[in-house]
């Protein structure tokens, strides 16, 4: 056995016995009367177990049943509002709700910390410290704008914004209004188009794939490129995310990987209620596989059974995506995300499970509008 | 296995996403086919102007010569296809698998498709009502009767969403390279083959490689063509004409709704047009748009559904290669089932009855495919619901309706065949705007004359005829040059 395998084998066993201190206190946190959420003081009745006295390990969380998104929906949403944190300035940020009631998710300090988190794992060369931001992306009820514009700060920056209203883009595509979703996509695009171009020292943004392509070929018809506006580093997400979509991304909209084209895209892989999973970085090398890794301790991805939930499947297998969160204002105890994907092995830069090829389940694929904006 | 690329204005581009074709009845893989994305379109459709500008070193004369000697070389050659060659035979054993077509229906199609390439001249003097072409590639020039005349290209290529299971409809783009214009298609996903064997007949036949993309994927594919191209078809259900309805850059090819009408005064002898009804409704498997889905008749319908379902009733589903083969596979699980339940909800309606059902279950289910034989129903009135329905198999109702309320009550119909010598209804027939294609006399609504131009026609589509005006000197000279 090699010198970095055993160091690799320690890292993880490390990671583990993290996860499993982080999990015992998260939980103690959320079912403790002094400090816990109304919604899951009253859901301690319910369970077969208690889990102040036999949540010890992470494993233990299997003993909880499946998160159900569907608790998320309408109020009161001070439910989920820690009894600590009850005098705390608080946030409410929606996921859905194109139709119907949207989920909730109540935040205090969360999207800061995942955010400043997720600072860590960027390279200075790409996000320089002090560059100025685009946030190009859904903005209103979502959590995104706010936290882009933390992570701007964090690293001394300022983002600029443009307004994206998610939910009409869903709904135009269900009207079949293409020219209208066109029109709209251009409306977006001119604004990012003349921020850009407006000598603000814009060095790093965040873009859904769709925009950050339609953004370049915005950029190209008026004769100029991504490069040219000065943007070096790039974050992103989305199920559309694909190896091929990085590929004709960085080959032919960036004219070419990081050390030539002076642009790095960083996939990453969240929604409202997780932080952001950071992908190993991505190389023609590889085939632009893309590989996500929670934020652990405070989140946890794994690739389960689609028959069993509570296992994961082995390295390379296909899966179902369990989310489960485990910060200070939120616990959720294995969500099956609306995902599939390979289960991926650990590495030194994130010693826990990954998960690859992450797309929309196949179950429910068909019936999914994904990739709107 | 055969590796398919995409190709970008020629060149072969291997995507990390692909997709298998597999044989219907076996499940063996017969090819993989890289997947584009839709950014690779848009970003490729900006250099659209130049498939024109090449094709424009060409005449059009010129184009149509090479085109027909692709007619030959598609029907007979060997010819290149990604990582590999296909003859003709694998070509009609390809598309028979991938599709569930019978392989003699695949082979008629190929020829449909070689017979257009080589009547080019022909299918162009038609579809522009004998034109010089010479003004087509110009953009104006002198009419036969001395006026100036100015058609003005609204497109440098033509896009296209192919269908799946239908190989019959690619005769539709076929005269495009010889207008001039380049091609950019997104290949069905069973049925890359067509699409694929043209491109390399053309390029055999000595049309530069640059003016055809060929752009396999899914949904976002289709959508970013059809947004970056000024001019495009689509190929699909009821749904997708009316999503494109009004969209003067898409122009949809849906269900047919094709229709046969007996006039009163030759419905009595109606056994002597049984054999134009077997065939309106039964040749190639009762799939094209251009298959009859109705026949409307004042009187007889039972007997009429009777005699035709006595014909067609006891059809079996055959194995692809068998030259009686005559009825396609449904090659998507489940799909045979659902398409069925949908007709039998309908066959309960009351006044409507299933002349078929004394010839045994129409549903022949397999390992990896389905079959549904021939179904005829007879509705009392128009007003069933069955009686405006079009299926993707051998499917009929025959609709007893007065003549003087059928024109209407047939609603949309891309063929009419009308079996009358009523003059006053002729006429009628004739201002009828919900029919497209009009027939009069004993033809079956397949049997298309290919210098009648087909519904949506390709000059209207990619010309603007607009005003152009001279000094009278300068027509001179056109005339003279």
């Amino acid at each position: 056995m090699s010198t970095t395998q055993i160091d690799l084998e320690t890292a993880v066993k490390q990671a583990k016995d993290r996860l499993d201190e982080h999990t015992y206190n998260t939980v103690q946190r959320h079912f403790h009367d002094s400090t816990g959420c109304p919604f899951w003081l009253s859901k301690k009745s319910d369970l077969s177990f208690d889990p102040l006295t036999e949540v010890k390990v992470y494993d233990d969380l299997k003993k909880f049943p499946l998160f159900e998104d569907d608790w998320l929906r309408g109020g009161p949403v001070e439910r989920w509002r820690m009894k600590d944190h009850a005098e705390r300035p608080t946030y409410v940020f929606e996921t859905g709700g194109t139709t119907g009631v949207p989920k909730s998710r109540v935040v205090v300090d969360d999207f800061r910390i995942d955010y400043e988190v997720f600072s860590e794992t960027l390279p200075d060369q790409y996000f320089p410290k002090g560059g100025n931001w685009l946030m190009l992306g859904p903005s209103g009820p979502r959590r995104l704008r706010l936290a882009v514009e933390h992570l701007a700060q964090v690293r001394g920056g300022i983002s600029f914004c443009i307004d994206l209203d998610p939910r009409w883009v869903v709904k135009l595509i269900k009207k079949g209004w293409m020219e209208h979703l066109e029109e709209y996509k251009k409306h977006c695009i001119d604004q990012a188009v003349t921020v850009l171009t407006a000598n603000h020292n814009i060095k790093c943004m965040f873009g859904t794939p769709k925009l950050i392509e339609s953004l370049c070929l915005g950029l190209e018809e008026r004769g100029t490129t991504l490069a040219e506006t000065g943007i070096t580093g790039i974050f992103s997400g989305g199920t559309e995310f694909t190896p091929q979509w990085t590929r004709y991304c960085v080959e032919e909209l960036f004219g070419g990987p990081p050390e030539e084209s002076g642009i790095y895209m960083t996939p990453t892989y969240g929604n409202t209620l997780m932080g952001l999973a950071c992908s190993k970085p991505v190389t023609a090398e590889e085939k632009y596989k893309i590989s996500y890794y929670a934020p652990q301790p405070r989140a946890v991805t794994e690739v389960v059974s689609f028959d069993d939930h509570n296992s994961v499947v082995r390295f390379g297998e296909t899966g179902r995506v369990k989310l489960t969160t485990l910060t200070d204002e939120f616990f959720v105890p294995g969500f099956l995300e609306r995902d599939e994907g390979e289960r991926e092995m650990p590495f030194e830069t994130f010693p826990w499970d990954g998960v690859s090829g992450v797309r929309p389940f196949h179950e429910i694929a068909a019936a999914t509008t994904v990739g709107v904006y | 296995m055969l590796e398919i690329p995409a190709i970008r204005w020629g060149k072969p581009y291997e995507s990390l996403e692909t997709t298998e074709v597999v044989h219907f009845n076996t499940g063996e893989p017969i090819a993989r086919v890289s997947s584009a994305n839709g950014g690779l379109v848009s970003r490729d459709m900006r250099k659209a102007g130049e498939a024109r500008k090449i094709l424009k070193q060409f005449s059009i004369e010129d184009l149509i010569a090479k085109v027909a000697q692709a007619a030959d070389l598609f029907e007979n050659e060997t010819l290149p296809l990604g990582s590999g060659t296909q003859t003709a035979e694998e070509f009609v054993v390809h598309q028979s698998a991938s599709t569930g077509l019978p392989e003699h229906m695949c082979r008629s199609n190929m020829q449909k498709n070689s017979f257009v390439m080589r009547n080019m001249t022909e299918i162009l003097q038609c579809l522009t009502r004998g034109l010089d072409l010479n003004i087509l590639s110009r953009g104006y020039g002198m009419e036969s009767r001395g006026v100036v005349v100015s058609l003005q290209a609204q497109t440098p290529v033509l896009g296209a969403v192919l269908p799946s299971n239908s190989p019959g409809v690619h005769t539709l783009w076929l005269p495009v390279v010889p207008l001039q214009m380049g091609l950019v298609l997104k290949p069905g996903s069973s049925e890359p083959w067509t699409a694929y064997r043209v491109a390399s007949a053309f390029e055999k036949a000595g049309i530069p490689k640059e003016v055809i993309s060929l752009y396999p994927g899914g949904h976002d594919v289709g959508g970013a063509l059809l947004t970056a191209c000024s001019r495009s078809m689509i190929f699909g259900s009821q749904k997708t004409i009316d999503q494109y309805a009004g969209n003067p850059k898409v122009q949809v090819h849906g269900p047919g709704f094709s229709k046969i009408f007996l006039g009163d005064d030759c419905v009595d002898d109606w056994e002597k047009y049984l054999d134009v009804m077997v065939e309106s409704v039964y040749i190639n498997g009762g799939r094209s748009c251009i298959n009859c889905s109705g026949i409307f008749a004042s009187r007889h319908t039972d007997e009429i559904a009777d005699a035709i379902a006595q014909r067609l009733g006891p059809i079996e589903a055959l194995p692809p290669e068998h030259p009686d083969s005559g009825l396609a596979a449904f090659t998507t699980d489940g799909v045979g089932k659902a398409i069925l339940a949908m007709v039998q909800q309908d066959l309960k309606e009351d006044g409507v009855r299933d002349a078929t059902e004394p010839y045994g279950d129409r549903l022949v289910e397999k390992e990896r495919c389905s079959y549904i034989r021939p179904i005829v129903a007879h509705a009392n009135s128009p007003q069933c619901e069955i009686a405006s329905k079009e299926f993707m198999f051998p499917f009929v109702s025959v609709v007893r309706c007065p003549q003087n309320q059928m024109i209407k009550a047939a609603g949309s119909t891309l063929v009419g065949t009308a079996i009358t010598e009523d003059l006053d209804w002729i006429d009628q027939l004739t201002d009828a705007t919900n029919i497209d294609r009009l027939n009069i006399g004993p033809i079956p609504t397949n049997r298309l004359n290919w210098l009648q131009p087909h519904e949506g026609n390709l000059i209207d589509f990619l010309f603007r005829s607009r005003a152009y005006q001279m000094p009278e000197e300068k027509v001179a000279a056109l005339v003279a040059g």
